[in-house]
C-alpha cells in the first residue's frame, strides 16, 4: 500500500495524509488511491506543505507504519534520541528499527 | 581574532534581509519550493530527514566566546536545545522552523558570524588548523590567509555557480591536523629558503563516492599572489570541470581525468594570464587582517609545573592536553565523544559552560575541530586542573583525544535524507565496547571515522578504520575498511571484504584491534601495524 508524506512547509515537520488533512503521526495515514496526483496538487498550491511523495507501507497491529528504514526513522525521530521521538500508540515502536 | 569592517557587516546585514523577504515571499506563496530551494540552500538552510536543518559557519574553526553562548542561544531558542558539530567545523542545528530562519540569520549577525555558503556548489567554509596561533610547528598562523580566502571566495560572482561544491583547507604546519590533501584546495603556508612566507598548493583531493588525494600542484606560491593562484585555479575547474553527471563534476575528477601535469599547465597558463589585473590584495589589506590575530597577552615566566596528585586529572592531562608554542601554555581538547554519547552533539548549557571557560581560560577563543571536538587553545598550565574540574563536573573531561572512542560519525540516518544507515548507533556501541580507559590507551592512536553514506561526510576513507553504511535491500549493512588517514601521512582506507550487520561490524572492530594487539611491534600504532603486514593477518582474523 502507499501513503502520502510531506513536510509542513513553515515548520518542516514530517506530516502524513489522513484523507482530509495532515498529521504528524503516521499512524494516522491512509492508503492513497488513485487521486494522490490530486491531493498533492491542492495541497501544494494550498502552500501546506512541501516535498510531497508516497511511501511503501503496511498495516500492522499498531496501524501503518511505512516499510524502509528511512521512512520508519523520519515519521518517528531519530533512533538515538528517544526523548525527542514522536510516540506512536505501538508499545513497541522503539523496536520497531533497532 | 578577525573583527568585521563595515564592508563585512553590511554584506551579512544585508543577506538576513534578502533572506527574510524570500522566506515571507515563499510562505505567502509567492515564489514556488522549486525557485525557493537554491535561494534557502545558499543560506545553508536544507530540508533533512526530520526538519530543516540549518549550517552555521565557523570560518576556520574560530569561535570567540560571545559567538559560543550565541549558538547555545539558538538552540535553546530556535531548535531543540543541542547542536550538532561537524566535520567541516561547523555547527548544525536539526530542527529549525522555516519562519524563525531570519530571525536566526539576524541573530547570527549581531556576534559576525552567518550560513552564508554553507550549501550550494560556491566555495565553502575554509577550513583550518584547530592548533592555528598555538602550536609550535607551524611557521604562520594559518588563520589570515583563510581569511584572506573567505574574503575573496564570499559572493565572489564568477564562483557562485560551480560545477560542484567546493573546499579549500589552510594549515601552516608539517603535522596536518585539518585532513588538507584531502580537500578540493589545500594549502600548506610555509617558509622557502630565503625565509619568504608563501603557500604550497594542492588541488584534487577529496572523499565522497571517489576518494582521491590531491597531488602537488606548486611547490610555493609568493604569500602576496595567494588569491590569484586560487583564482587561476578556480577558473581552470569553472572552465573544464563537468557539469553533465554531478558524481564526475568536483575538482578531483577533473584533475585525474585531465592528469595532474596538464591540470598544472592550464592553472599556470591562467595564473600568468591574471598577472597585472589586480587580483590580489593590496599588502596593506593583508598587514590589515593579519594584526587581527595578533598573539594575546601572553605572561612569560609562567610555572611549567602541573599538579598530577589526582589520577582521573592526569589521565586526561597525558591524553587531552598538547603542547603549546610559549611556556606555561597548553592546548587543551574538550572530547564531545562521551562513551556512549552523539559525537560532536553538545547541548545549550554545554555550549554555555564552553563559552565560559573559554573567556575564562583561553583569552575568550575556542575552535571547533574537524574531529568534533572544541578546542581551548591557549591555557595557562597552572589553571588546567581547575578547568579539567569545570569539564569532569559537566561530563565534558572524556580523556579519549585520537583514541578508539574519539570517533568520527556524521548524522548518518538518524537525522539525514541522504544517508543510506545510521552512524550514530554504530559510533556509540563501539564507545561503550571499548569504554575502558586503559584498554583504549593501551590500543594507542587509532582514528575511527563512520559515514552513514558514500557521501563520506564521516570521513571513513580517512580512518585508520573506517565504517561505511550501505543500505542491502533495505536493511543497514556496514563496510569495513583499514589504513587510511587524514594527517601529514594521508592514504585511502581499503575495504577489507563483505560487510557486517550493526553488531556484527563491532565485532569486527574487536577483531582487528586484536590482530593488531597480537602483531604489533614497538610502539606501532594501528595504521602502522597494517602498512607493515598489509590486508591478509586482518582478513583472515575477519572472515577465515
Amino acid at each position: 500500500m502507499k501513503i502520502l508524506t510531506g513536510n509542513e512547509l513553515k515548520s518542516g515537520d514530517v506530516v502524513w495524509w489522513t484523507g482530509y488533512n495532515w498529521s504528524r503521526h503516521v499512524s494516522d495515514a491512509i492508503e492513497v488511491g488513485d487521486t494522490v496526483d490530486q491531493i498533492i496538487a491542492r495541497e501544494i498550491a494550498a502552500r501546506t506543505v512541501s516535498d510531497c511523495y508516497t511511501v511503501d507501507a503496511e498495516r500492522t497491529d499498531a496501524g501503518i507504519l511505512p516499510l524502509h528504514i528511512k521512512e520508519k526513522i523520519r515519521a518517528t525521530g531519530p533512533t538515538v534520541r528517544p526523548d525527542l521521538k514522536i510516540a506512536p500508540p505501538d508499545p513497541a515502536a522503539g523496536n520497531w528499527v533497532i | 581574532m578577525y573583527k568585521y569592517d563595515s564592508f563585512d557587516q553590511q554584506m551579512v546585514d544585508t543577506r538576513v534581509e534578502e533572506f527574510r523577504d524570500q522566506v515571507e515571499r515563499r510562505l505567502a506563496g509567492k515564489i514556488t519550493e522549486d525557485q525557493f530551494k537554491p535561494l534557502r540552500l545558499k543560506n545553508g538552510l536544507y530540508l533533512q530527514l526530520h526538519a530543516y536543518m540549518l549550517r552555521v559557519a565557523v570560518p576556520y574553526g574560530t569561535l570567540n566566546s560571545e559567538q559560543m553562548r550565541m549558538l547555545a542561544h539558538i538552540a535553546r531558542k530556535y531548535d531543540r536545545g543541542y547542536g550538532h558539530f561537524t566535520t567541516r567545523q561547523n555547527i548544525q542545528y536539526n530542527w529549525i522552523k522555516l519562519e524563525d530562519a531570519p530571525d536566526i540569520l539576524a541573530d547570527l549577525a549581531t556576534v559576525e558570524m552567518h550560513a552564508i555558503q554553507t550549501s550550494g556548489n560556491c566555495i565553502r567554509n575554509i577550513s583550518s588548523d584547530q592548533y592555528a596561533g598555538a602550536a609550535a610547528d607551524e611557521v604562520a598562523d594559518p588563520r589570515p590567509y583563510a581569511e584572506l580566502l573567505r574574503q575573496w571566495s564570499s559572493f565572489h560572482p564568477e564562483f557562485n555557480y560551480l560545477p560542484r561544491k567546493f573546499k579549500f583547507a589552510v594549515i601552516a604546519a608539517d603535522e596536518d591536523r585539518a585532513a588538507m590533501r584531502l580537500h578540493d584546495i589545500g594549502i600548506q603556508i610555509v617558509r622557502n629558503d630565503a625565509g619568504e612566507i608563501g603557500a604550497r598548493y594542492y588541488a584534487g583531493g577529496g572523499m565522497g563516492r571517489t576518494p582521491m588525494i590531491a597531488p602537488l600542484i606548486r611547490e610555493f606560491v609568493p604569500i602576496g599572489e595567494l588569491v590569484s593562484y586560487a583564482e587561476a585555479i578556480l577558473r581552470v575547474y569553472n572552465r573544464y570541470g563537468r557539469r553533465d553527471n554531478k558524481y564526475k563534476a568536483r575538482i578531483k575528477i577533473l584533475v585525474h581525468e585531465m592528469g595532474a601535469e596538464k591540470f598544472i599547465e592550464e592553472v599556470e597558463a591562467e595564473f600568468v594570464h591574471l598577472q597585472g589585473q589586480n587580483i590580489d590584495a593590496p599588502a596593506a589589506e593583508l598587514e590589515r587582517i593579519i594584526a587581527h590575530f595578533e598573539e594575546p597577552a601572553f605572561e612569560s615566566g609562567l610555572s611549567e609545573d602541573i599538579d598530577r596528585t589526582d589520577p582521573d586529572f592526569a589521565v586526561w592531562l597525558d591524553q587531552n592536553v598538547d603542547a603549546h608554542k610559549r611556556p606555561g601554555y597548553a592546548i587543551a581538547t574538550i572530547s564531545l565523544k562521551p562513551a556512549g554519547g552523539i559525537p560532536g552533539d553538545a547541548s545549550s548549557a554545554q555550549m554555555d559552560l564552553m563559552a565560559d571557560l573559554a573567556e575564562q581560560f583561553s583569552f575568550d577563543e575556542c575552535r571547533v575541530t574537524h574531529s568534533q571536538n572544541i578546542v581551548l587553545p591557549h591555557v595557562r598550565k597552572a589553571d588546567l586542573y581547575a578547568l579539567w574540574q569545570k569539564l569532569d563536573e559537566a561530563g565534558l573531561a572524556s580523556p579519549n583525544l585520537d583514541l578508539i572512542s574519539d570517533i568520527i560519525a556524521c548524522p548518518g540516518l538518524d537525522y539525514c535524507s541522504l544517508a543510506n544507515a545510521r552512524s550514530i548507533p554504530v559510533a556509540q556501541k563501539i564507545a561503550k565496547r571499548f569504554a575502558d580507559i586503559d584498554r583504549q590507551k593501551e590500543l594507542g592512536e587509532l582514528k575511527l571515522k563512520i559515514s552513514g553514506c558514500i557521501n563520506a561526510c564521516g570521513h571513513h576513507h580517512a580512518g585508520h578504520i573506517g565504517i561505511l553504511g550501505v543500505d542491502r535491500k533495505g536493511t543497514e549493512n556496514y563496510q569495513l575498511l583499514l589504513g587510511g588517514s587524514g594527517a601529514e601521512d594521508v592514504s585511502l582506507a581499503k575495504i577489507t571484504g563483505p560487510g557486517f550487520d550493526e553488531d556484527g561490524i563491532v565485532d569486527a572492530i574487536e577483531t582487528v584491534t586484536d590482530v593488531y594487539v597480537a602483531q604489533r611491534e614497538d610502539d606501532e600504532r594501528f595504521v602502522d601495524t597494517y602498512r607493515r603486514l598489509g590486508m591478509a593477518p586482518f582478513k583472515e582474523a575477519l572472515y577465515g
